[in-house]
């Protein structure tokens, strides 16, 4: 047992913790009121390697540990959510399937340069009827000689507009979609400039409004055979096992959105006064701090042991998707407790707490709402469920061999 | 180039607060963090490694926590560090402090440069860098705002200082102190790779025993001219505010204005 | 490794200093205080310990004959092309006090070249005997003649008290001379004043960021020097009638022996002197955007001041560092203070506290800054200050 962060993960937290301080938190506020995205802030966290912090250095990686990715995605999600969702979708979901499922070819093509932060991925299962159901989804790859031609509606892309790498879940085979037999799903990595790919934009969403968000049409999209990814039929296993790095982010990101609303509660609580006391010296305004404590400390243990398995190369599913429910029900329960703290005041902008509970609410939903997660829990307990090895494991955290220049 | 850069490591004072009932300062939970006058030092000097080759030494003086501070700076990309840490060091004042940094500086052997933040946020004195400077007997340049140019070849250094009337363009021979301002530069963070190292890197701390050359009474508190008798709470302005309410926003802007006539200051 | 020593055997456990520690170095451990690196080795708990359990290291004393042989307090005039600064007559001001209580004389010492008029000056403001020391090498401040100069007339002459402006070039001059000297040097004063029974000169610093207040003393050496910022004191009101004696100086400096070449000066365009103005109307957070300064620059050229900003402002990269008063940034004393969305954190209390009469517009009632404020309305700025530069345009028919 060794509960003990390194120097090294401090560091890169403080190193975090700064950056996320100074380039995205003095924006931040405007940025969401606006409901605009911002290119630079992306643009400068390729720059500092956080594009690519877990992914080994031969593949243009910063050559760090999955510990270290959740421990950015607490210290970005604590300042604003739409900067953790960045590094969900580029790596929890894109990037870290390409390592795990990824030919050396296609590492090297796009692998690479999305790890360097000069292009940037998303993932693409959801479509408008189509979510927690996933073998529902009506996307189809057909195959015309040494390509696949695609045709479909993904919706709810986090990165939509920006990505420059989709990771795209299709029907190969027509015969099994009809009996939703998911062995016929496969994967696709599809550049933007491929012809036939168009993206739009979502408006109007509750919250994460300094994020991108929308949606993908694909028109007889060609996409070249050697961009399948894994083997034909391996689209699902390859979309779950995706899943359990983007919500390992997730359930991190949850984290330092909780520690975000811990530190404004506290602040408030001393400063402002009611009934001749700092609200502090209240004591149902002391219970709801306490259980901010409670639950940041909690979903941190959890995320970690995920995180922990992951560098061991233990499969984490179960622990990702535990971590994943709990600390997102969490974090929009102190959100929402924060924003009781700072009362009037909590429910404008002029306080963060309010974009606090509006952001917390996403994550609750996707990947994998909070009943989807019950489910798995309940069926791990009951036996009904069990993992079985996979064909491609994500690989195990070796310092040496992710810190060697290839 | 070889460059030394002179780090402090300080409480973030802008997170500091006052217990109102005790009058203390409270500093659980207050971030030590590099002086950040320092920090625009060590990016100046990484900046000037990286233009003429070189290497950059940091080196600072504190207790044995400092070493965050040197690590982060290596973490930063400098290439050494050492920390000056003993019990003889402790009580400094800002002679005693510019006394034995310019010793473990001599120690060091050649340079060409030293750069140092022009303050340190906690003491704020600048006192430090020209103290170095004239232990060592070289030129200071202080407040630099812009190195304009620098030639190892001829050994000038050029830069332009900010003063209260302006920026003076100033030329000096090398080995030469500055102490730097905020708007020099924009100091990078640490990288991953910077974060690597540093964890690995074993940083030497020097005490009073590995300055042999030195007078070890002018080090710490018995070296020190200077003697604090009385720390206390700043005094409270007499703050007896006049909200002023009006109808409209003209309303009291209109008011705001009389009043402000009336007192004579415009 | 903290200097305090507890003598763990008298310690009763009161806790007296433990509420005494400005730096929170001190706690109880199974009833006995206990110290950690946090110690500063201020002394702050020394006097209030009931039973002298604690205790600093002895320092070695100096002679007094030694000291007695140090007599006189001194300024330095700092000169910018041949004009002298006002922030020198200030010092020659409370110098003047300082000799008065000492019952000696007040010594200026004028470097520069082609400054007669200046060293006339410093009697007119209340100095008693001038070191005027005339030479082209001292034209322009460079540190390394203007310090051996001061250095070698210290040491001639030996002052008790030296006091110099905390300009840019005070700083830098006497962190040499006192390093050279090896004296003590205390920053930034905000307060002097002589000790009736030691006789000693206290001086009194912000230190922490303005969060806590230092008296600083310097019993073994001599002079005891010290720099003040602008407009700390007052300035004097000269006196042309004043008598006093003009010694001129003859440097032995030469051009070829000084590393340091002023180039150029490149005078700052446009922008009032922030530690000049009468007038300073200041922007902190609550302006959002580098855009949020524009209505407090046409209320300030209406009433024709200066335009400043707290620091939260100038770190998010809204107006450039030359603005920022508080701690960090420059100390004013203006007339008239206004602080838009200015919280009013105590780092930024410590560069404005002193204006005569300070205006704090904020959204938030709760803002510290209405706690030093003479008035203040609570709202939000973009309404208050461009209405209130209307009514000034009115009222002062600008």
């Amino acid at each position: 047992m060794d509960f003990a962060l390194t120097e090294e993960h401090q560091m890169v937290r403080k190193m975090v913790r700064e950056f996320a301080e100074k380039e995205i938190a003095p924006y931040i506020k405007e940025l969401d009121r606006k409901h605009q995205y911002s290119r630079d802030i992306l643009t400068k966290m390729g720059q500092q390697g956080i594009l690519g912090i877990c992914i080994p250095v031969k593949y243009g990686g910063a050559g760090m540990d999955y510990i270290s990715l959740a421990i950015a995605c607490e210290e970005l999600e604590r300042v604003d959510t739409s900067a953790r969702v960045v590094l969900s979708v580029h790596i929890g979901l894109n990037s870290l399937s390409l390592l795990q499922w990824g030919t050396e070819e296609q590492k090297q093509k796009y692998l690479v340069p999305q790890a360097m932060g000069q292009k940037i991925a998303t993932y693409a299962l959801t479509e408008p009827n189509a979510g927690s159901d996933a073998v529902g989804i009506q996307t189809t790859a057909r195959k015309e000689g040494d390509h696949y031609v695609l045709n479909g509606e993904k919706m709810w892309i986090s990165l939509a507009d920006v990505a420059d790498h989709f990771l795209i879940i299709a029907w190969t085979d027509m015969e099994k979609k009809k009996k939703r037999d998911h062995s016929g799903m496969s994967a696709f990595i599809v550049e933007r400039s491929f012809p036939g790919v168009k993206t739009g934009t979502i408006h109007g969403k509750l919250g994460v409004r300094a994020g991108n968000t929308g949606s993908i049409t694909l028109t007889d999209c060609m996409v070249p055979a050697e961009n399948l990814l894994g083997q034909e039929g391996e689209g699902f296993k390859i979309a779950m096992s995706a899943l359990d790095g983007g919500r390992y982010t997730v359930a991190a990101g949850a984290v330092g959105l909780i520690e975000a609303c811990l530190e404004a509660s506290v602040r408030y609580a001393n400063e402002r006064y009611a009934f001749g006391v700092p609200i502090g010296q209240h004591q149902l305004v002391q219970q709801m701090i306490a259980k901010m404590v409670a639950r940041r400390d909690a979903g941190r243990w959890l995320v970690y042991y995920a995180g922990w398995l992951k560098n061991q190369g233990i499969r984490n599913t179960r622990e990702t998707s535990l971590a994943k429910w709990i600390n997102c029900d969490a974090a929009f329960d102190s959100a929402a407790d924060a924003v009781q703290i700072h009362g009037a005041y909590g429910y404008c902008d002029e306080y963060d707490v309010e974009r606090y509970l509006r952001n917390s609410k996403g994550a609750v939903i996707y990947e994998g709402s909070r009943e989807i997660h019950q489910l798995i829990q309940a069926q791990y307990a009951l036996g009904y469920r069990q993992d079985k090895p996979l064909r491609c494991e994500l690989p195990a955290y070796d310092p040496v061999e992710w810190q060697s220049e290839g | 180039m070889n460059i030394i850069v002179c780090i402090k490591q300080v409480p973030d004072t802008t997170e500091v607060k006052i217990n109102p009932e005790t009058g203390t300062l409270i500093r659980e939970g207050v971030p030590s963090i590099i002086n950040p006058f320092d920090t625009y030092a060590i990016e100046e000097g990484l900046r000037l490694k990286e233009k003429f080759g070189g290497k950059v030494t940091v080196i600072s003086m504190g207790p044995p926590q400092a070493m965050e501070a040197l690590k982060e700076a290596v973490a930063m990309g400098a290439d050494e560090a050492i920390l000056l840490s003993d019990k003889a060091f402790a009580g400094s004042d800002t002679w005693a402090t510019a006394y034995t940094l310019s010793q473990a500086i001599k120690k060091l052997g050649e340079f060409d440069l030293i750069l140092c933040g022009k303050q340190a946020i906690d003491g704020d004195t600048g006192q430090v860098g020209p103290g170095i400077a004239r232990q060592l007997g070289i030129s200071q340049l202080t407040y630099v705002f812009k190195i304009r140019h620098l030639d190892p070849e001829s050994r000038t250094i050029v830069v332009e200082r900010l003063l209260e009337e302006g920026r003076e363009v100033v030329e000096t021979k090398l080995p030469a102190l500055l102490t730097v301002v905020k708007d020099i530069n924009q100091p990078r963070y640490p990288t991953f790779l910077g974060i690597r190292r540093a964890t690995r890197m074993q940083i030497p701390v020097w005490g009073a025993a590995d300055l042999p050359g030195a007078d070890s009474s002018k080090f710490g508190l018995k070296g020190s001219p200077t003697q604090v008798v009385r720390v206390f709470n700043p005094p409270k302005r007499e703050g007896k505010v006049e909200i002023i309410q009006a109808d409209s926003v003209d309303e009291a802007a209109s008011i705001l204005a009389d009043k402000l006539l009336a007192e004579k200051v415009i | 490794m903290p200097l305090l020593e507890i003598n763990k055997e008298e310690c009763t456990g009161c806790g007296a200093c433990v509420s005494v520690c400005p730096f929170g170095a001190l706690s109880l451990v199974d009833n006995i205080a206990t110290v950690d690196d946090k110690c500063t080795a201020c002394g702050a708990c020394l006097d209030v310990c009931p039973v002298n359990a604690l205790s600093l290291p002895e320092r070695p004393e100096a002679a007094a004959e030694d000291l007695k042989a140090y007599q006189g307090v001194w300024v330095w005039v700092e000169q910018f092309q041949g004009e002298a600064c006002s922030i020198s007559w200030e010092m020659v001001g409370k110098g003047r006090e300082l000799a008065n209580q000492r019952g000696t004389i007040l010594t200026a010492c004028v470097l520069g070249h082609n400054v007669g008029h200046i060293a006339k000056q410093a009697i007119a403001y209340g100095a008693d005997r001038v070191f005027w020391v005339d030479d082209p090498t001292l034209a322009v401040y460079r540190t390394q003649p203007y310090a051996n100069v001061l250095v070698e007339l210290v040491r001639q002459y030996k002052p008790e008290i030296f006091i110099l402006g905390a300009s840019s070039r005070g700083r830098d001059l006497a962190g040499s001379v006192a390093t050279e000297l090896y004296t003590g040097l205390t920053a930034d004063c905000t307060g002097l004043d002589i000790d009736p029974e030691t006789n000693l000169l206290r001086q009194t610093r912000p230190a922490f960021g303005g969060n806590i207040m230092a008296t600083i003393i310097c019993p073994n050496y001599r002079p005891q020097m010290a720099t003040v910022r602008h407009r700390v004191f007052e300035m004097p009101v000269p006196d042309e009638n004043r008598q006093g004696q003009i010694i001129p100086i003859k440097p032995n400096l030469s051009e070829d022996q000084i590393a340091t070449k002023v180039v150029d000066f490149i005078r700052q365009q446009g922008e009032v002197n922030l530690a000049d103005a009468k007038i300073i109307v200041s922007g902190g957070r609550g302006v959002g955007g580098p855009e949020g300064f524009e209505p407090l620059r046409e209320l300030a050229e209406v009433l024709g001041g200066a335009v400043g900003a707290s620091r939260a402002a100038v770190d998010a990269g809204w107006i450039p560092y030359a603005h920022q008063v508080g701690q960090t940034g420059r100390t004013v004393r203006p007339d008239l203070y206004i602080a838009c969305g200015i919280s009013g954190a105590v780092q930024h209390l410590a560069g404005m506290g002193t204006a005569k009469i300070i205006v704090a517009i904020n959204k938030d009632p709760e803002a510290p800054i209405f706690s030093v404020a003479n008035y203040g309305i609570v709202g939000d700025l973009f309404q208050i200050v461009p209405a209130l530069t209307e009514q000034f345009k009115k009222k002062l028919r600008r």
